[in-house]
């Protein structure tokens, strides 16, 4: 049997009155990836603070010993217009995480970033080269797990499938742990192993694609018909 | 007290500033620093009214300052804008009606005359604090800034490095009160930052012009202010806006 990275338990998140996250139980084993889908407001990026102990919550979540996370948010809390580059994150990231200088460029060939971009100004960077340079940064600290919170949202299609065929062949190579929050259906269809649809309104929903991502749970979730393309084949 | 030791205490007080205005400036709370000082205001008044020394008045208020602002900011979900808006506009107003006339003008401006050695040996002490805290968790408070959610996920305990930055920001005011005042201390802090970001390209180049920047218009406007036989404070800060103003114009691009 695989050993579970991460166990949650009955998590409850609220703000004030308002109860975000209910009674949420999951596991996630090691090496799988689990995406996490959902309408806006369902609190997909609230999970994910509460996994890494951004917000207080009620419950249980265990991350097996020796975990180290790399996060990607979808987005920084800096204005566009500071003097600070790509490397200079990199740098600080590195020496923070106790990892060698010489990460850097390992961290930018495998998220697949050129090494001049990362000397500009991160706020000059162009949204799939930003998501890029947020990826080389999580992966600088060696982790044994990535959580990414929309990496595309900000990307243009092309852009898009590109950023996901990167993380997909580095969870393989690297043996990641991989949690993914996405809206984009086909590609969750393609690359988790299990999907984790959190809804306002209903019981959050948990299992393998297939079974997963049908028209019924869809419309259910989502309040309307949801519309995704997949193709069997690709799903192994 | 030498002529040399003034000088070195103004530059290591200008480092200290210029390296703390940096992350106060990226950190957006540029316009909070500033109110931040006034909090020295009832300090200085409530010393004066023991016959403690000002100074010392002065920065107990801002490290108390300090931690008020940071419990707030932890307990509650109002930005340190506004936090420090409010809280130190009602500084301001406490300690001018704790200080009155001569003294009033000093605390806010800043008083002339001669430093004695432990006053020297403690300004140095201090800046020298401040500016090693910011050269050793330089990487920490960067990624803190970019993105408090990476930093926890790397082991920073993000509090606990806000409190000890905005303990820096305030015995960095405190330095400066002597010679600068209280309105004029934040503007130190702030000015020659704004500037190096204006200028840089990364984040050695903003530490680095930021420092220049506090360093020559502190100097220079100790010498023009003794020649001219004006109070330092607004012709260092006079100074500093000047150059800030000059580099809005030849701004990269």
């Amino acid at each position: 049997m695989v050993a579970s990275v991460l166990e949650v338990e009955s998590l409850a998140v609220s703000f004030g009155d308002v109860e975000v996250l209910k009674d949420l139980s999951f596991n996630v084993s090691e090496g799988s990836a689990l995406a996490i889908i959902g309408p806006n407001g369902s609190g997909k990026t609230v999970l994910f603070r509460a996994l890494i102990g951004s917000i207080p919550h009620g419950g249980r979540i265990r991350w097996a010993s020796g975990t180290r996370i790399g996060y990607v948010p979808q987005k920084l809390d800096i204005q566009r217009d500071l003097p600070l580059t790509g490397l200079d994150l990199l740098r600080a990231k590195t020496s923070v995480s106790g990892a060698p200088v010489t990460g850097i460029a390992r961290a930018l060939e495998l998220a697949n970033l050129d090494p001049g971009i990362a000397q500009q100004a991160i706020g000059t960077l162009s949204g799939g080269q930003f998501q890029r340079l947020l990826l080389a940064s999580a992966l600088t600290g060696s982790p044994s797990v990535l959580l990414f919170d929309e990496p595309t949202a900000s990307v243009d299609e092309p852009g898009e499938e590109l950023l996901y065929e990167t993380i997909h062949r580095l969870q393989q190579q690297q043996r990641l742990t991989l949690l993914l929050i996405s809206h984009e259906l086909s590609i969750v269809y393609r690359y988790a192993t299990n999907v984790l649809c959190l809804s306002r309104t209903k019981c959050p929903h948990l299992g393998p694609p297939r079974e997963i991502l049908t028209p019924e749970t869809l419309e259910q979730v989502y309040g309307t018909p949801v519309k995704y393309h997949h193709h069997d084949h690709d799903v192994g | 007290m030498t002529w040399a030791s003034a000088l070195a205490l103004s530059v290591a007080v200008a480092a200290a500033a210029g390296l703390v205005g940096c992350f106060a400036v990226m950190r957006r709370m540029s316009l909070a620093s500033d109110a931040m000082a006034h909090v020295a205001l009832p300090g200085i008044g409530i010393a004066l009214a023991l016959h403690v020394h000002p100074i010392l008045g002065g920065m107990a208020m801002l490290l108390l300052g300090a931690l008020l602002i940071w419990t707030l900011e932890q307990r509650t979900r109002i930005s340190t804008e506004t936090i420090i808006g409010v809280v130190f506009s009602a500084a301001l107003a406490a300690g001018s009606m704790l200080a009155t006339g001569d003294e009033l003008i000093e605390a806010l401006l800043g008083a002339t005359g001669a430093l004695t050695a432990s006053e020297v040996a403690l300004g140095l002490a201090g800046s020298v604090a401040v500016i090693a805290f910011i050269l050793t968790q330089r990487n920490r408070l960067v990624l803190s800034l970019v993105s408090a959610d990476i930093a926890r996920t790397s082991g920073i305990d993000v509090a606990r490095l806000d409190l000890l930055y905005l303990l820096a920001f305030a015995v960095t005011v405190g330095l400066g009160l002597r010679y600068l005042g209280v309105l004029l201390m934040g503007s130190l802090v702030i000015i020659p930052a704004a500037t190096a970001k204006i200028l840089a390209r990364n984040l050695d180049g903003m530490l680095g012009i930021a420092v220049a920047v506090a360093v020559l218009s502190t100097v220079t406007g100790e010498y023009l202010a003794a020649h001219l036989q004006r109070t330092t404070g607004p012709v260092i800060i006079a100074i500093a806006a000047g150059l800030f103003f000059a580099a809005s114009f030849v701004r990269r691009r």
